[in-house]
Parts: C-alpha cells; sequence; structure tokens
C-alpha cells in the first residue's frame, strides 16, 4: 500500500500548485515540496527491509484479462532510483523557487514538475511491464510540457516537439518489445519475467524483442543516433534540465537496460548491440562537448556521453560491469545536477550561458565557483570524488573484456572517452570559473540567495562523501542494487578509493595528461573539428519530419482534391473490384433452372422505350428540362412494368411519385441555369463509360442469375395469413402496415425528415448571402405573358374535390384492394399541388391555411402511437388488431388498427409534399418580387 | 423487460414528431423535450446493458409477427452496449448545441432526436431490410444536420456526402436483393441459417451479394478507399453535429461486425469469415492514409478528420481479425474513439471561437480566449486520440495489439499501429504547439502581455460554445474516457463475453428463432463446432 501511496503521492501534489501559487510562491513550492518530503520519507521507511534483501510488493487489479495490473515492487534497483528521483526533485523543487522569475507561471511549473516526478517513480516502482510503459510514456508527455514551458522560444517548443516524438516513439517500440517479451515469459509481472531469463534467450522472438526494447531505451537515454533530442531539450528551464538530465527522464533508459539485464543480458546480440551503441556514444557526445559554448549544451552532451558509459558497461554483461554501472549512475546524478544547477545559477546572475561570455567568475561568486569546480573534478574523474572511483571501474572492466576477439579495442576506446571527458570538465571550470575578472558581462554577477545554492551544495557533500568513503556510504546502496540487476549475482568486490597500480590507474593517468593536454590545444583542436562535415542532427531530423509532411501534404491533396467524380470513380472502380473478385473467387454458378418467358410486343416495346429514354438522357443531360423529362419517361415504363408483373400497388405508388418529383424537380430547376457546363474531357468521359458500363453489366448479370432460379421466401407466409392475421386481403397493404409496418414507419420519418431537410436548406437560402444573390436572379428564357391559364384554373378547381374523393377512397379501400394511405396521400398531395400551380401560391395559401409541418408531425405521432396503443393490449409496438363494425346505410365494414397507422402515413406524405412545395415556391415568389420591382426600376428609368 | 427494446427508438421519434407538432416556434420548449427524450433513452439503455449482461439475447417481435416473417429487434450484449454510448455520446453533444448552435437554423432539435432514433435502430434490428431503412433515416436525418448553419462549404461537402451515401443505399438494395433472391429471408438469423445450406450452384450469388454488402458497410466506416466523403463532410459540419457524427462511422463498423459474424460467420460453410481477407488490408491502408492526412493537416479540424479516419482504421482491424480477444479490444476502442472524436470537435470548434480570427489553420497563431482551460482540453484528448497512456486510447491499442498475437497479420498490424501513433503524436504534438504556445508567443512578442481582451473575445458574449455549457460538455466526454480507462477491467470484461456471444451467434439465432430451428438446420454441429464449444467454455470460465 504504501508503494502505491509513494507513486501516488507526486501525481496527487501535482493538483495543488495551480491553486497555492495564489498564496504566493513561497506556499506555491513549499507546499509542492511537501508531498515529494513525505514520499520521500514513506520510501526511507522501506529502506530496512530492502537492505535486508526483501523485495516489498502491493498489487491491485486493473486489467487482468491483458495482464495489466497495478503491481508495484520495491527491491535495491527500484530503491536506488525512487531514492535519486525523490531526492534531487526535492532539491529542484527548492532550486526551482529562487530560480523562476516572476514573470513565469510557477503554478504551472510545479504541476508539470509533479507530473514528471510521479510518472518517473511509477517506472521505477513497477512490478508489470505494461504499467511501466503507461508510466515510461508519461514521462515523455510530461517532460514534452516541461521542455516546451518557456513557450514564447521557438527551440523550446521544437525541443518539446523533438523529445516527445523520439522518446514517445521509442516509447511505442518498447510497447511491442514489452508485448514480446511477456508474451514470451507467459507474464507481463517483472518478478516472473526476470525468473524466466534462460526460456527468454532462447525463444525464437528474442531478438526482435531485444530490438525494440533497446530502441525503447536508446531512445530515452539518447544514444546515438537517437541522442539528439537530449541537447535541444536544454531550451527547459534549468532545473528542469537539472532534474531531466541527472537523475530522472534519460536515466529512464539505463534504469530499463539495468532491470531486464537478468533477462535479456549475456547473449552475442545483447553484448555486441548495448555495447557498442554505448562505445559509440560515449566517444562521440564527448568528443562534441569539449565544442560547445553553451554551458547547458556541453553538460548536456557530457550527459549523453556519461549514459553511453553506463550504457557500455550493462553491455558488457559481466556483475562487476554491472556494478560499475549501477555505482555510476548515483555518482554521475550527484555531480551532474550539481553542474546543472550551478550552470543555472550562472546563467541567472550573469545573464549568459555562452562560455565564450564568461571567465573569472570565482572571485565574483566564489561559493558557486567551489562547488561547481568541485562537481566538475568528479566529472573529469579526478581522485577522491566519487566519479573517479566508478570511471575506474568503467576502465578496469574495459581491460577484461574482449570485443570482437581483440582485447585492445575496448580500453583504448575507454581511455579515450575518458580523456574527452577530462577535456570537456576542464572547459568548463576553466572558462567559466578560472581567468581574468572581465567587465563585459551582461549583468554583474554574485552568489545567489542560499536558498539557491544549498541543493548545489547539499549534492557536492554526496560527490565528495562517497569519493572519500565510497565503502561506509554508497556500498551498501550499490550492493543491493547490483543484486537486483544481477538477480542476486553481486560480485565480493569492495568499493575503495585505493586499489593499487592496476591497469586502470594508468588509463585514468593517461586520460588526465591527455585531456589536459587537448584543452591547451583547444583553438587548433577546434579548427580540426571544422575542417570536417558535421552534420547537424537536429537539421536533419527536422527536415525528415518536413519531407513526411509534405509527401503527406501531396499525397493527402491529391488523393482528397474535393472533385465528387474522382471520388465516386475511385470507390465505383472498388465496388466493381469487389463485386467481381468475389464471383470470379466462387465456386462457378450454377444454371438457373427456370425457363425464359417468351419475348412479347408490350414488353419489347417498354423495354425499347426505356432503354431509348435512358440512352437521351445521356446524350441530353446537358439540357436539365428535358433531362428531367426522359427520366419521367422512365418512371412511366418502371410504373409499367410494375402493373405489367400484376403489382397495381407499386404501379400506382410509383406513378404518383413521379408525378410529385417531377413537379418538385421543376420548380427547384426553375433557380438554375438550364444547362449545365460542360466540363468533361473525352478521356474522362471514357472512364466514366468504362466504369458504369461494367457496373451496369454486373448488376444486369446478377439480376439475370437471380431471375433465372426458382426460390421460397417468406413471403409464402405473407400471402397466407394476410387475411387471418392481418385482416386484409392486399397483401401488399397489409405488409406495408402490418407485417412490416416498422419499415414503413421509418421510410414515412425518412420522408418527414427529408421535407424538413429542405425547410430548413431553403429557409437559410432566404437569409444572408443566399438571399442577396436572390434577389439579383433573372429568370432564363421567356416568361409566360399569362402565368396563371384560366382553362387550367377552372379545370383544377373542378378537379379538386373528384380528386380528393378518389384520395379518401384509395385510402379507405387500401387493406384489401389496391390503394393505402401513402398513395392517397400522394394522390391529394397532387390534386393540392395543382391547384398551387393553376392559381398561385397565394391564392392557394389563403384558402387552405395550414402549416404543413404539424402535418408531418401529427403524421409520425398518429403512426405512433396507433403502434404504442398496441402495449395496453400487452402485446408488442404495431400489433395490429382489427374488429367489424355494422352501420346503417353503409352497411358493414372493417375497422382495423392498421387504419390508424395508414392515417400517420396518409398525414406525413400530404404534409412532406406541401411542405417541399411551399418551400420552394416560397423562393419562387421572393426572387419574383424583387424581379419585379429590378423591371419596375428600369421601366420607370426609361419611361 | 418488455417493450424496453423499441424504447430507444420510439421515444426519440415521437419526441421529434411532437416538437415539429407543437414546439416549432418555442426553442425553450424544443431544448427541454430534447433533454428529456435523451435522458429518458440514456435511463432505458443504462437498463438495456443490465438486462443485457445477465441474460441471453431477447427477441422482439414487432406487430406480434413471428420471426423471421415480420421484423425484429435484438437485444443482446453489442446492441445494448452501442445504445448506451450513443446516448453518452447524445447528452454531451446535446448540452453543447443549448450553447448556440440549436438557434442558427431550423429544426435543428427534430433532426437531432430523429438522427437519434436511426442510429438506435440500426444498432437495435436484427432485420436486413429494416436496417436499410434505419440507415435511410440516419442518412436523411444527417444531411439535415450537416446543412444545419448553412454555408457554402456545408452545402457542397453536403453534397459529395448525400451523393456518396444515396450511392450506398442503390448498393444496399442490390445487395440485399442477391440475398433475398437466393435464401429467400431477409431476418439476419433466418439469413445465418440458410446462408451455410446455400447449394453450390447458387454460392457465387451469395457470395457477391456478401462483399457488396460489405463495401456499403464499408462506406459507412470509411475505409479507403471508400472514406472520401468523410473528412470535408466532418470539417464542414457545425462542431455538435461532426461529434454526433462520430457514433455514425461506428454504425458502420457494428454492422460489418454483426453480419459477418452472424451471418457469414463461422458456420457460413464456404464463404465463412468471407469479410476477414477484405477489411484487414483495407483496414491497414486506412490506418496509413489517416495518418498521411494527421502529417499533413493544415486546420485543427482536418486533422482531426484525418485521425477520425486512422481510428476507424485500428478499429475495424481489429473487429477484422475475428477472434474474441480481438474483438472484445475492437469493441472497447470503439467505445473510446466515440467518445474521444466527439470531445476533439468540440474542443476544436471552442478554439476556433476563442481565436480572434475565428480560424483554425495550423500556419500562424493568434492569441486565444480561455486558453489555458482548453489547452488543457485539448492535451488530453490529444493523448487520448494518438494512444497514448495513460488513457483508454493506449489501454484499446495494448488490447488490440494483444489480440493480433497468435495470427497471421501480426507483424503487419504491430508495425502499421505502432508506426501510424508516431506520426500522430508529431502531427498533434505540432498542431498542440502551434495553436496554443506559439499563439501566445507572437501575442507576447506583438503587444506585449496584456493584448486587450475585447480583441480576443469578440465571440465570446457569454452564449458561445467556449462558455460554461460547451467547456463541460467537452469535460463530461473526457470524463467518460477517464472512466473507460479506470474500469477497463469490468468494461473488457463485458466485451469478452460479448465477443465470444457475436463469434457463437447460436445464443442470437436462438432468441430469434428459436432453438428447434437452430436443431433442425444443424447449425451449430458441424465439424468446427468444436473450437465453438472452447469459446463457451471460456465464457462460463469468466463468469
Amino acid at each position: 500500500m504504501n508503494l502505491a501511496l509513494i507513486v501516488l503521492l507526486p501525481f496527487i501534489g501535482a493538483l495543488f500548485p495551480a491553486f497555492l501559487i495564489r498564496s504566493g510562491r513561497n506556499a506555491c513550492a513549499y507546499g509542492t515540496g511537501v508531498f515529494t518530503l513525505v514520499a520521500f520519507i514513506l520510501l526511507l521507511v522501506q529502506a530496512p527491509a530492502v537492505f535486508s534483501g526483501q523485495v516489498i510488493q502491493a498489487r491491485f487489479e486493473w486489467l487482468p484479462q491483458l495482464g495489466l495490473n497495478v503491481n508495484f515492487f520495491l527491491d535495491g534497483l527500484g530503491f536506488l532510483f525512487a531514492l535519486l528521483i525523490l531526492g534531487i526533485g526535492l532539491l529542484i523543487i527548492l532550486y526551482a523557487r529562487f530560480y523562476l522569475s516572476h514573470n513565469d507561471p510557477m503554478g504551472r511549473f510545479y504541476v508539470y514538475l509533479m507530473l514528471f516526478q510521479g510518472a518517473m517513480v511509477g517506472i521505477v516502482l513497477s512490478d508489470n511491464i505494461l504499467l511501466l510503459l503507461i508510466f515510461w510514456e508519461l514521462t515523455s508527455l510530461s517532460s514534452f510540457l516541461l521542455i516546451g514551458y518557456w513557450r514564447h522560444l521557438p527551440e523550446a517548443r521544437q525541443g518539446a516537439r523533438m523529445a516527445l516524438a523520439v522518446t514517445g516513439g521509442g516509447g511505442l517500440a518498447l510497447i511491442g518489445g514489452m508485448i514480446l517479451l511477456g508474451q514470451i515469459a507467459g507474464s507481463y509481472d517483472l518478478s516472473e519475467i526476470l525468473q524466466a531469463g534462460d526460456q527468454i534467450r532462447s525463444s525464437s522472438l528474442y531478438i526482435p524483442a531485444l530490438l525494440l526494447i533497446l530502441t525503447g531505451a536508446f531512445a530515452k537515454s539518447a544514444q546515438f543516433p537517437l541522442h539528439f533530442w537530449l541537447p535541444h531539450a536544454m531550451a527547459a528551464p534549468t532545473p528542469v534540465s537539472a532534474y531531466l538530465h541527472s537523475a530522472t527522464m534519460v536515466k529512464a533508459g539505463v534504469f530499463l537496460l539495468a532491470r531486464v539485464w537478468p533477462a535479456l543480458s549475456g547473449t552475442p546480440e545483447w553484448f555486441y548491440i548495448v555495447t557498442s551503441f554505448g562505445l559509440v556514444t560515449m566517444i562521440i557526445s564527448a568528443w562534441i562537448a569539449i565544442f560547445k559554448d553553451d554551458l547547458k549544451g556541453l553538460l548536456a552532451f557530457s550527459t549523453v556521453s556519461h549514459l553511453g558509459l553506463i550504457t557500455m558497461l550493462f553491455g558488457f554483461g559481466t556483475p562487476l560491469a554491472a556494478m560499475a554501472g549501477v555505482f555510476h549512475i548515483l555518482n554521475h546524478a550527484t555531480f551532474k545536477a550539481a553542474l546543472f544547477m550551478s550552470a543555472g545559477i550562472v546563467d541567472h546572475e550573469a545573464h549568459t550561458r555562452d562560455i565564450r561570455r564568461l571567465g573569472g567568475l570565482l572571485f565574483l561568486m566564489p561559493i558557486t565557483a567551489t562547488l561547481a569546480l568541485v562537481a566538475a573534478a568528479s566529472m573529469a574523474g579526478i581522485p577522491l570524488l566519487n566519479g573517479f572511483i566508478s570511471k575506474e571501474m568503467m576502465l578496469e572492466e574495459a581491460v577484461h573484456t574482449t570485443y570482437l576477439g581483440q582485447d585492445w579495442i575496448l580500453p583504448v576506446f575507454a581511455t579515450l572517452g575518458a580523456l574527452f571527458s577530462v577535456a570537456y570538465a576542464a572547459r568548463f571550470a576553466f572558462h567559466t570559473f578560472l581567468g581574468p575578472v572581465r567587465d563585459d558581462y551582461p549583468h554583474k554577477p554574485h552568489d545567489p540567495p542560499f536558498g539557491m545554492w544549498l541543493p548545489v551544495f547539499i549534492l557536492v557533500s554526496l560527490v565528495v562523501l562517497i569519493g572519500l568513503l565510497p565503502g561506509l556510504i554508497a556500498e551498501p546502496l550499490v550492493k543491493i542494487t547490483t543484486d537486483a540487476v544481477t538477480g542476486g549475482n553481486t560480485p565480493d568486490y569492495h568499493l575503495s578509493i585505493w586499489h593499487g597500480f592496476t591497469p586502470a590507474l594508468f588509463m585514468s593517468m593517461i586520460a588526465l595528461a591527455g585531456g589536459l593536454t587537448l584543452m591547451a590545444l583547444y583553438l587548433p583542436a577546434k579548427s580540426f573539428r571544422e575542417r570536417f562535415p558535421r552534420p547537424e542532427a537536429k537539421v536533419i531530423f527536422e527536415a525528415i519530419i518536413e519531407a513526411i509532411a509534405k509527401v503527406s501534404g501531396q499525397i493527402t491533396a491529391l488523393a482528397h482534391n474535393g472533385s465528387l467524380q474522382r471520388y465516386l470513380a475511385v470507390m465505383v472502380s472498388a465496388i466493381i473490384a469487389v463485386g467481381f473478385a468475389g464471383y470470379l473467387g466462387s465456386t462457378p454458378l450454377g444454371a438457373g433452372e427456370r425457363a425464359m418467358v417468351p419475348v412479347n410486343w408490350p414488353g419489347l416495346v417498354a423495354w425499347v422505350l426505356l432503354v431509348a429514354a435512358l440512352g437521351a438522357t445521356l446524350m441530353y443531360h446537358h439540357h436539365r428540362l428535358f433531362s428531367l423529362i426522359l427520366i419521367g419517361v422512365v418512371g412511366m415504363v418502371v410504373s409499367l412494368t410494375f402493373f405489367y408483373f400484376s403489382a397495381p400497388d407499386l404501379a400506382l405508388t410509383q406513378i404518383s411519385v413521379e408525378v410529385v418529383t417531377v413537379v418538385l424537380m421543376l420548380l427547384a430547376l426553375n433557380f438554375l441555369p438550364k444547362e449545365t457546363p460542360r466540363e468533361s474531357s473525352s478521356l474522362r468521359k471514357l472512364r466514366d463509360l468504362v466504369l458504369s458500363g461494367l457496373a451496369g453489366l454486373g448488376v444486369a448479370g446478377l439480376v439475370y442469375a437471380v431471375t433465372t432460379r426458382g426460390f421460397e421466401s417468406i413471403s409464402d407466409y405473407h400471402l397466407a395469413e394476410s387475411k387471418p392475421g392481418g385482416g386484409g386481403t392486399n397483401v401488399v397493404n397489409v405488409i406495408l402496415v402490418d407485417f412490416r409496418g416498422f419499415d414503413t414507419f421509418g421510410e414515412i420519418i425518412v420522408l418527414g425528415i427529408a421535407a424538413l431537410a429542405i425547410y430548413a436548406l431553403l429557409d437559410s437560402a432566404l437569409h444572408g448571402a443566399a438571399q442577396r444573390r436572390l434577389s439579383k436572379w433573372v429568370p432564363e428564357g421567356v416568361r409566360a405573358m399569362d402565368p396563371h391559364p384560366f382553362i387550367l384554373v377552372i379545370a383544377t378547381r373542378v378537379l379538386l374535390p373528384l380528386a380528393l374523393m378518389v384520395g379518401v377512397y384509395i385510402f379507405l379501400r387500401g387493406h384489401n384492394q389496391p390503394g393505402g394511405g401513402f398513395i392517397a396521400g400522394l394522390v391529394v398531395s397532387i390534386a393540392l399541388l395543382m391547384q398551387y400551380m393553376a392559381s398561385g401560391f397565394s391564392w392557394a395559401q389563403h384558402r387552405l391555411k395550414l402549416d404543413y409541418h404539424g402535418l408531418i408531425g401529427a403524421g409520425v405521432l398518429a403512426a405512433g402511437l396507433t403502434g404504442v396503443g398496441a402495449w395496453f393490449a400487452g402485446r408488442p409496438f404495431l400489433t395490429s388488431d382489427y374488429t367489424y363494425v355494422h352501420l346503417p346505410v353503409i352497411g358493414e365494414f372493417e375497422l382495423a388498427t392498421a387504419l390508424g397507422f395508414d392515417v400517420g402515413v396518409f398525414l406525413t406524405v400530404v404534409g412532406a409534399v406541401m411542405v417541399a412545395l411551399a418551400n420552394l415556391s416560397r423562393v419562387g415568389r421572393r426572387a419574383d418580387a424583387a424581379y419585379e420591382a429590378q423591371e419596375q426600376a428600369t421601366d420607370g428609368k426609361e419611361a | 423487460m418488455t417493450h424496453w427494446t423499441i424504447l430507444p427508438i420510439v421515444v426519440p421519434a415521437l419526441t421529434a414528431a411532437l416538437i415539429v407538432l407543437l414546439a416549432r416556434q418555442d426553442l425553450v420548449l424544443q431544448r427541454f423535450l430534447s433533454v428529456l427524450s435523451a435522458l429518458a433513452v440514456f435511463v432505458i439503455s443504462v437498463g438495456l446493458v443490465v438486462h443485457a449482461t445477465g441474460n441471453p439475447p431477447y427477441s422482439y417481435e414487432l406487430g406480434n409477427w413471428p420471426a423471421p416473417f415480420g421484423i425484429v429487434l435484438v437485444l443482446d450484449r453489442l446492441s445494448a452496449a452501442m445504445v448506451l454510448v450513443t446516448m453518452l455520446l447524445v447528452l454531451a453533444v446535446l448540452i453543447y448545441s443549448f450553447a448556440g448552435w440549436d438557434k442558427r437554423g431550423r429544426h435543428f432539435h427534430a433532426l437531432f432526436q430523429f438522427q437519434i432514433m436511426g442510429i438506435n435502430g440500426a444498432f437495435l434490428t436484427g432485420d436486413l431490410f429494416n436496417l436499410f431503412v434505419f440507415f435511410e433515416v440516419l442518412l436523411i436525418a444527417s444531411y439535415g444536420l450537416m446543412l444545419h448553419g448553412s454555408g457554402a462549404t456545408r452545402l457542397k461537402s453536403g453534397m459529395q456526402y448525400v451523393v456518396v451515401n444515396l450511392m450506398g443505399s442503390s448498393l444496399f438494395l442490390v445487395a440485399m436483393a442477391l440475398l433475398y433472391g437466393v435464401t429467400g429471408t431477409l431476418n439476419m438469423a433466418d439469413l445465418a441459417l440458410r446462408v451455410g445450406q446455400v447449394e453450390s450452384g447458387n454460392l457465387a450469388l451469395v457470395q457477391v451479394g456478401a462483399l457488396l454488402l460489405l463495401t456499403v458497410f464499408a462506406i459507412k466506416a470509411a475505409l479507403v478507399p471508400l472514406h472520401f466523403w468523410l473528412p470535408a463532410t466532418y470539417a464542414a459540419a457545425a462542431a455538435p453535429v461532426a461529434a454526433l457524427f462520430a457514433i455514425m462511422t461506428k454504425v458502420g463498423g457494428y454492422s460489418i461486425l454483426r453480419v459477418y459474424t452472424l451471418i457469414f460467420g463461422e458456420h457460413a460453410g464456404d464463404i465463412a469469415w468471407i469479410a476477414q481477407d477484405w477489411i484487414m488490408p483495407a483496414a491497414l491502408v486506412t490506418l496509413v492514409v489517416g495518418m498521411f492526412g494527421v502529417m499533413a493537416g493544415r486546420s485543427l479540424r482536418d486533422l482531426i478528420c484525418f485521425s477520425v479516419i486512422g481510428s476507424m482504421g485500428t478499429l475495424m482491424v481489429a473487429f477484422a481479425l475475428f477472434n474474441e480477444a480481438a474483438v472484445s479490444a475492437g469493441l472497447y476502442y470503439m467505445v473510446h474513439s466515440t467518445f474521444i472524436a466527439g470531445a476533439l470537435f468540440l474542443i476544436a470548434e471552442m478554439v476556433i471561437n476563442g481565436r480572434s480570427d475565428g480560424q483554425d489553420t495550423l500556419a500562424f497563431g493568434l492569441p486565444l480566449h480561455r486558453e489555458a482551460l482548453l489547452s488543457g482540453l485539448f492535451f488530453l484528448a490529444a493523448i487520448g486520440m494518438v494512444g497514448m497512456p495513460p488513457l483508454s486510447g493506449f489501454v484499446g491499442k495494448l488490447l488490440i495489439l494483444d489480440g493480433a498475437t497468435g495470427t497471421p497479420y501480426v507483424a503487419w498490424i504491430w508495425v502499421v499501429i505502432l508506426s501510424t501513433s508516431l506520426f500522430n503524436i508529431i502531427g498533434f504534438s505540432r498542431a498542440g504547439s502551434i495553436l496554443f504556445w506559439k499563439s501566445q508567443a507572437e501575442a507576447a512578442s506583438q503587444s506585449g502581455p496584456s493584448v486587450p481582451m475585447e480583441s480576443v473575445s469578440r465571440k465570446d458574449n457569454g452564449h458561445g460554445p467556449e462558455s460554461g455549457l460547451g467547456i463541460s460538455s467537452a469535460a463530461f466526454l473526457l470524463g467518460l474516457i477517464g472512466l473507460l480507462t479506470a474500469f477497463s477491467g469490468p468494461v473488457s470484461q463485458y466485451f469478452d463475453t460479448t465477443a465470444a456471444q457475436l463469434l457463437d451467434g447460436r445464443p442470437y439465432i436462438e432468441a430469434v428463432l428459436g432453438s428447434d430451428a437452430l436443431v433442425e438446420s444443424g447449425f451449430g454441429s458441424s465439424p468446427e463446432a468444436d473450437g465453438m464449444e472452447d469459446g463457451l467454455g471460456e465464457e462460463g470460465d469468466m463468469q
């Protein structure tokens, strides 16, 4: 439980700073610090248990199906890291209190910092590797926020994004590696994975798992060639750099190497990959560090170099090397945090971090300078300081390790790395603090307030104490950590200052002398370096990203160019391909058993008419009115076909639908140009011809295949049950209002929605820009002299009652004879439409004051409530019932609940058609009014 | 439980009718009815989930006609969960629309309720033709909503949307006619029984029908190369509409999952699992196309649209594996992706309205009103969308990667999902840093820290979407993401059993047609049934 609390406390602490800042900067900083302090104390409470070799655990279930659980455990390795993270974290919080200026939003800073701290603690205490992954990526995210804290600086934004891309991307590789690892080991729990080393190393998935995990670790620990993000992360405020690059973020990578060491190390692949990357990173970045003019840049590359060193040590695969690695993690964290903080103090006081503008600070800020010089000496590996001891161990191990069958390679290069590190440490120390006092600092520096140098002092004290008394102070901690890393194979080795005249001592001396010589020859070395091309990783990275973005942009723009024709061509091609592939890839189609019906005259005529009308539509589609008429012909033939196949209901419906749609479309076309522009090239026409030809032939083939074979279907049941079950003899109507009444319910709603959408759309056309365009609209062609022909007016008025009667008749007989609510609705609509067309909208509107929207609502409601009514009889929605009623005069007739439903259908149809009409003519009247006003204006002028 | 199954369809339909009939002039009454209906259906959907958890599938026979002759609705774990997810999204979106969008055009609430009806109907129906009807309801209502608020861009992309979908509808009819022509039935459970017994001479027809139907659903699900309608449509739609559309692509995904496990699943004989070989490559390509779009995104909404396409790819990769773990993972991810896409569209509009230029181009920055709050919301939503820890996007991706192991596609799936994630991270971090960081920087450099707030808050008159209502709806959706993450254990347990139920198919058929039909047809007694028994065994173990 305590373990979970240790992880949780920083996250809880992240909730407060944003509010605490309202009570002032001290409250914010120290209030935040309390959470870290409590976590730190809780950790120390566990120390006795950890030192006695126990592994403390805390387990909670989260997603057990996947094996993702909130399992924490604390062993030596976790303890060391948690100690560093929380301990240095405390110092950073204190330091940042003084470092941040009044313009920096401090609350936000501490929020990000605590999030990051929690994520780091989570990584090192996770027992579950999936949980570890989560914390791992959380550090990427929170470091993104930290690095980008000074959002007004472009380099901060770029640095943050680069860090996120590289470490987050590495995290993605790690996801793959971890899942593989878990699958090999049969568990995602580290405590089990670490026991399954042999099984893992002999698995066929070992290599991919290893590569993926190492990619993740190397990206985080800034190993070459993924090192470039780290120096650019220096755009962050110095407390962030001090924290991220000494004890935390970058150490997560080496932590991971240490963590999986028992499971993955010991193979040649591990040795060569890890050692080589570590070695190359160590040397290259140490070399670069020498020539960095920015204090933090120099420290950044030196960090990369030291990470390379640690990586290399873990790559060796021997317990003693692992011990050296662990010890160096501890030492590096102390002196590097101190150095970053010192650099921050210099920057804070002198207002520059450029080494070329510094020097002589020893006399101006003696405390800071002394502390920094000691830490730098430790970094260089000067005896009596902690950096010396672990570097000696590293050199010693290099001597005993054979690389590619050669004994000399590792010692030589290790010495070279050490030599470079002496050089950059010397440059950091000499060029900043020694030399004459200058008088051209951007700001006259002096020592900072106590609170700011106190953290540095604490760290440097550790550097010295460990350096002097390694056996007493560091050895127990290093040993339990090594125990955890090596799975209990800690070598019997004692940390001490003096190991006799070992080869390592001589290598150290060479490195020291060589490093100082190199420093003395700084300028020649610099010009030597500048003779070679130095690829700038940031530039390359950004060029790659830019290139990908550009290519993506081109691909996306090319594919999504906004052309509907193009889209449809691609989509239709895909559909055709899928359809034909399905046909060709299946067992051959059997011949149909149904004989073909002989061709007869009516059929042939209708067919010729259909094909001719379609062909003509194709030819004359630029003439909109004409093609509309042609489409009407197609509709007619379809109606006739229904009629021919003894489906009078369908034929009736189709005919009335045709009439209504053609009328409405005519009204709509009124506002469009009478001809469409010719835009298609002949090549595109050819493409469209091929595509539509294939699609048409495909569908025709399918229709042929289906209609040439007999089949049994559920419609037999409908035929049989129509009268006894549905109470009607017109099966089509019973299907519509009963068997599949629910479909009809949906379809009338579709119709209603369509009308509402037309209204909403056209309503907006009467406002704003559309309205202005409409007012300038000039009708094409000649206008009829008589908008309301007398004969038509009379005829339609006479016909109206008749048509309405027909509608009622069709409606009532629907259940047993061809008809029904839908057709009746259309018939009535047509009758009304004719009034509007013949006599004008305002005339008709004046006489029939009805808001047709209400009809739609009422219709849907009627149909729906009829359905709901069945509930009260304990039946499902839309269950019908019918009875026979005897009325005088009329006689016996049937009363079915389906009638109520059909009323709903009727109302909705009438409402929908009329709403569409009303709105189209509303636009028309508006346009006419504007046009006439225009005419009058011009007439007036002419007069 | 009797009538509960149909309530998610009937309640919004009648509410919409009532709004049209009585409340079309009164916005306050419209809002009241709309939110009342949404709350009621939400409560009902919770009840449905509870019922589905403890019971086998339940078949509701409309008009009291026995299946397969009438239409049935089927309540099972999947349909119940889908309705619940829809209603949660609907609540957030509806509240958001109160901040002003529902005033900007006519009939917003009526269309909105009809849209809910269509979505819920598509999830609940057990009849293929009825599914078509609900697709139509969906389409036409979404078309009305899509055009809501008017404007030339909206009209143009709306046109494309409707044309593409009409093509899809026609194709739906063709495919359905084929299947009906061979099997003589439209009831999905009945189809499942009959497809396995189709004689070999007719197999080609069924196969073509199945594949054409697949393309119809793929259009809805925005699978490449049938996705073209999505980016422009979503980017042009009003924020609440785009957010609601987050569930619309899922209708396509749901239909694929339903039809190709039940009808063309294990017992479909020669055409068993026919969808797999087609969906899998398409889904992987979809992911890549989505990634390209995210990398190329010039505006925030472009970015979000393409990330939605990418997430559909991820989802369909999981479904296309058709194994229990992957389908369960896909369902979990589907819930996640619905909420996160909804949240992102809402946030995007608040960013646009908060910016003094009212644009969302990612080229240059302008000061932003309510920057801290919006950037925080965006950061969380972006983490969710790209699938970074600790949010449910990450959990979902882990589940999918895990579900892919042991299948022949594993290498492809891993490489594509992980690498596209990287580019999504890059794309979203770029967008976020330009929108929120660079804008601050330029504001500071141009006119010092005290940019006059009048210019910044040009659109913020206390009623804009970025007011409390807008922020809280986005926060509500992100809160759901939080719950989904924290309770990923129980949620994926629910989906594990759901997936088992789907892949088995028999409980569904038994509910619709009765156990006799199942025995008579010999469904499930084929040699492949062994695997299924195992599946059942696992299910038993889990409970």
